[in-house]
């Protein structure tokens, strides 16, 4: 598929014998949000971290936003926005430094940094909150503001590596709505997780099943293939033979 | 570069935000320097002697009076002969002992020879060897005067008199010495520990998964790291200074826009060697050890407290890779001599080349990617 | 107890898996006592020594022959006019100029030559001790040629006790021993709770049916053990390495080294309380416990020589009376007969520090 966003062909990562993620192919399109499931261990991460440069691939290959993750992993960096599993804005700056320091750190112009602000706060409704330090916010917030800020730069594609773990139902609500209106607006997303509820809320979902990809299609087709009402039971099909299961 | 000021903006907001860090940074260094200065001072002073008078005679009471005259001592008396100096040695009670026996009067009378003895606690060799040197010296000037008082007739002093002469420092000011080589220690201490601490604490927290996913280049990340802790270490240098001349009046005989210079090279390898061992570090125990570890032998074999002049060559040839020895030798060279540009040249092309090795490895060794 | 135990064999794993740390803990002490033994010397021998003989006639000549056959200075040049001293200072090529003046042999008959010896006092102690030396030697050779009156009126016999040969490295043995047990016991603790308390990881431990007390004691015992290998391993280089004299009683030295690793870490415990994450412990440690500890202690610097209200301050140091007790025990050979005050001392400080710290600890957690 030409027009993929993301794009892997055999793309594989061995730690010394280990064999993290083992010859993965995926094409992810633009504008779509697609879910990358699997047990703690199933290689969810380290996938997603070849694909982000953070981690260089043993072997296969790879782009993101047409980029090749070998030699071309700064132009990557600028086209993409992440948000990990651990909270990783800091803690003893404001709402408005953190932003400001990323927006910078991305090179935005010093106007575009007022209004993208102007406009995070907004959509965040944190305006009354701008100056208070992020230490004393709720969790919740923070992972909003910590999504807002990996799309602050406006990138083509968002990795979001378990965004949110430890977040309340009604919290989670509001975030899958921001991923919508974010995909309305055209950026990709890439989220891992392992809600299955959530995986529901994919246009398209993948498992991997001990650094195998074992399925990939819509929740739907999933469901239909695998004669599951839900998610979760196909998920429970897949990972039952799993050795890595933690 | 706007990528590096938004690095330094966000690194000063941080370190001005810690309440906790903010006095460790800029109020103990110079309270040390105030107060430690009187400490680190091997000015032999106040040095306890026991005198045991067995004579009590009219030449030795001028010589135990001679001994209380000096301020270099202070003399306390006993009767107790050998074993009461020897348990007050012991028990550190006191620094030195010395016996005048009960034939010395006599004695000089008769042959113009008498023995004192003087034991001394040597367990700290260069102190007793000072004490011994000034012990020698107040009875040699006692010898003149019972000579003169003998010969009252051929009346003439030592024939050959030794004046000694003291340059640079001629008050003996032990202060002059220690201010900068301690303000050197301070500044390096705090600017290494603070860089060294500061990625591995990203990495601690996790923050700095998040700085390697943005298209920030290394250098920009190492400058906007290093930066902040260098403008703190020089201002600190300056508060030093000024504390330095107000409150010790130390000599400042050189150019002060010269040792800044130096200095702005110099922090360079002592942050960028923090930043090193920040990278390879896993945790800020660690990497505060191993910069501990460092910077302890760099200031042992510094020349601060001993001079490097007194080690074996091989010794002396591992001082070539101390950076801090070549930084304290500066100092002293431009505050206290008046050294110029040209004879600091090779110091400034040595801590140069450091910089660059130094840099250059922590740039080569903060690995985006795994 | 079995909760206890498990907690206990935890903080040794945290230990034992950091091995840069262990490296700097084991290696450096040694490291020091390597410098302190070979390379870092507070004696003054070999000192360069420059002439600007002026007179060069047979008398002169013959008293800076009898100058540089002691073996104590070396001969580092011969100068031609004053104003070469300064450029020999100004190198760092002589520490001391001996200048003779014009006509030395008619005034020395005359009896009344005199002969400058001018010395570089960057460093004042050193400048003492070789323009003493000097002065010593100048007056031993006239005496020479000078019946009356002799300069050996009095005598002195003098005798170096417990370190007759001055080495250095017996002086800072102890020291370093100190240091490392402060920097173990003090230093380590404290950041190892304070990470504890950064990563959350020591509010699931108060949850535990674990007693403070019992987290208190389960963070010591095994910075205790850890300490006191150290200590052996650093008294044991000293020994082997140096000869190190061990002249008392081993018993006496471990009772005394326990009782100062138990202050050091009610003291690193103390810390601990104060700060909040690793990053402040560790520059409150350095600041407040190490760098005082080292220049106040007598470690390096003479204790008599400080002004009173350091001598005063110095007291509060428990490195100070424990660096007393050690060199009188190694090097003195003195027992408990001598050394009680100082033991008092500690036993004092101990039990107010742990008292204080486990108080602190206890309210934090209501």
């Amino acid at each position: 598929m030409s027009g993929a966003v993301i794009h892997a062909r055999g793309l594989t990562k061995r730690f010394g014998t280990f064999t993290a993620v083992d010859r993965i192919d995926l094409d992810v399109k633009p504008g779509e949000i697609f879910g990358f499931l699997g047990a703690n261990g199933a290689g969810k991460t380290t996938a997603m971290k070849m694909f982000i440069g953070l981690l260089r691939p043993s072997e296969g290959q790879a782009t993101v936003a047409g980029h090749d993750v070998y030699s071309e992993s700064d132009a990557i960096k600028r086209s993409i926005g992440y948000m990990s599993q651990r909270f990783s804005l800091y803690n003893d700056l404001t709402v408005r430094e953190n932003i400001r320091f990323y927006g910078g750190v991305y090179g935005l112009r010093k106007v575009e940094l007022k209004e993208r602000t102007m406009d995070l706060l907004n959509e965040l409704g944190l305006q009354g909150h701008a100056d208070a330090r992020l230490a004393g916010l709720p969790l919740g917030w923070k992972q909003k503001l910590a999504f807002s800020v990996a799309l602050i730069h406006r990138p083509r594609v968002v990795f979001l590596d378990e965004p949110t773990g430890g977040v309340d139902p009604v919290t989670r609500r509001q975030f899958w709505e921001m991923i919508y209106a974010a995909a309305d607006g055209g950026v990709t997303v890439f989220v891992t997780t392992h809600y299955m509820d959530e995986a529901e809320y994919c246009h398209r979902a993948s498992i991997m099943v001990d650094g195998v990809m074992a399925a990939c299609d819509t929740p739907a087709a999933l469901k239909l293939r695998f004669e599951a009402s839900s998610m979760d039971e196909v998920f429970y099909r897949l990972a039952r033979g799993a050795s890595r299961n933690e | 570069m706007r990528t590096v000021l938004h690095m330094l903006r966000k690194e000063f907001l941080q370190i001005f935000r810690n309440k906790g860090m903010l006095p460790i940074i800029f109020v103990a260094p110079v309270a040390q320097l105030l107060i430690l200065v009187h400490a680190a001072d091997f000015e032999v002073r106040n040095v306890r002697l026991l005198v045991n008078d067995m004579d009590r005679s009219a030449m030795s009471r001028a010589l135990v009076h001679r001994l209380e005259a000096s301020d270099l001592f202070h003399v306390q008396e006993g009767f107790g002969g050998f074993k009461e100096g020897m348990d007050a040695l012991d028990g550190g009670r006191t620094d030195a002992f010395l016996r005048i026996p009960n034939r010395f009067e006599k004695d000089i009378r008769s042959t113009m020879h008498a023995p004192v003895m003087l034991d001394l606690n040597g367990v700290d060799g260069q102190f007793a060897s000072l004490v011994l040197i000034y012990v020698r010296s107040i009875i040699a000037d006692e010898q003149v005067s019972i000579v003169q008082r003998m010969h009252s007739s051929t009346a003439t002093g030592p024939p050959v008199q030794a004046i000694p002469r003291f340059w640079y420092n001629m008050r003996m000011n032990y202060k002059n010495l220690m201010v900068p080589g301690l303000l050197v220690v301070l500044v390096t201490l705090v600017g290494m520990f603070l860089s060294s601490m500061n990625i591995v604490r990203e990495k601690e927290l996790g923050t700095i998964e998040q700085l390697n996913v943005t298209p920030i280049r290394k250098w920009q990340f190492i400058l906007g790291k290093l930066l902040p802790f260098w403008f703190i270490s020089l201002f600190l240098l300056a508060v030093g200074l000024i504390v330095g001349k107000v409150a010790f009046r130390i000599p400042m005989e050189g150019s002060i826009p010269l040792l800044f210079a130096f200095a702005a090279v110099y922090l360079w390898v002592m942050l960028g060697l923090g930043l090193l061992i920040s990278t390879i570090s896993d945790t800020q125990q660690q990497s505060m050890f191993v910069s501990w570890f460092f910077l302890v032998i760099f200031v042992l074999m510094s020349g601060l407290f001993t001079s490097i002049d007194n080690m074996p060559a091989w010794a002396q040839r591992i001082t070539w890779f101390d950076p801090v020895s070549y930084f304290v030798e500066v100092v002293r060279m431009v505050l206290l001599k008046g050294s110029g540009a040209r004879d600091i040249a090779k110091h400034f092309g040595a801590i140069t080349a450091f910089a660059l090795a130094i840099n250059g490895l922590a740039v080569l060794s903060y690995r985006k990617r795994a | 107890m079995k909760t206890f135990r498990s907690f206990v064999r935890k903080e040794f794993l945290h230990i034992l898996r950091d091995r840069r740390t262990l490296l700097v803990l084991f290696g450096m002490p040694v490291l020091q006592i390597i410098l302190f033994g070979y390379a870092i010397n507070t004696e003054v021998k070999e000192a360069k020594v420059a002439v600007l003989d002026r007179s060069g006639d047979v008398r002169s000549t013959d008293l800076i022959n009898s100058l540089f056959a002691s073996g104590y200075f070396m001969h580092a040049g011969t100068l031609h006019a004053p104003p070469e001293i300064q450029r020999v200072f100004e190198e760092g090529a002589a520490k001391m100029v001996v200048e003779i003046g014009p006509d030395f042999a008619r005034s020395f008959e005359e009896g009344r030559a005199s002969i400058a010896l001018i010395a570089d006092a960057s460093d004042p102690n050193v400048a003492s001790i070789i323009t003493g030396y000097a002065g010593q030697m100048i007056a031993k050779w006239s005496g020479r040629y000078r019946v009356a009156p002799s300069v050996e009126v009095i005598n002195v016999q003098h005798r170096m006790h417990y370190n007759p040969e001055m080495k250095s490295v017996y002086l800072f043995v102890p020291g370093v021993i100190t240091i490392v047990l402060m920097l173990v016991s003090a230093m380590l603790t404290s950041v190892s709770i304070a990470r504890e308390k950064e990563y959350g990881s020591m509010e699931i431990m108060l949850v535990s049916p674990l007693r403070p007390v019992m987290i208190v004691l389960g963070k010591a015992v095994p910075y205790l053990l850890l300490s006191l290998v150290n200590a052996t391993f650093v008294f044991s280089v000293g020994r082997l390495l140096f000869d190190v004299p061990m002249h008392g009683s081993y018993l006496l030295l471990a009772g005394e080294g326990l009782l100062f690793i138990l202050t050091a870490l009610s003291l690193g415990l103390l810390f601990s309380t104060i700060a909040r994450n690793q990053q402040t412990a560790l520059m409150l440690s350095l600041f407040v416990l190490m760098m005082p500890t080292i220049l106040l202690s007598g470690f390096i610097f003479p204790t008599s020589s400080m002004p009173l209200p350091l001598q005063v301050v110095s007291n509060v140091m428990p490195a100070k009376h424990f660096i007393i007790i050690l060199r009188g025990i190694m090097l003195k050979g003195v027992g408990m007969e001598v050394l009680w005050p100082q033991t008092v001392i500690l036993i004092g400080m101990c039990l107010f520090l742990l008292a204080v710290s486990i108080r602190k600890f206890n309210v934090r957690l209501q």
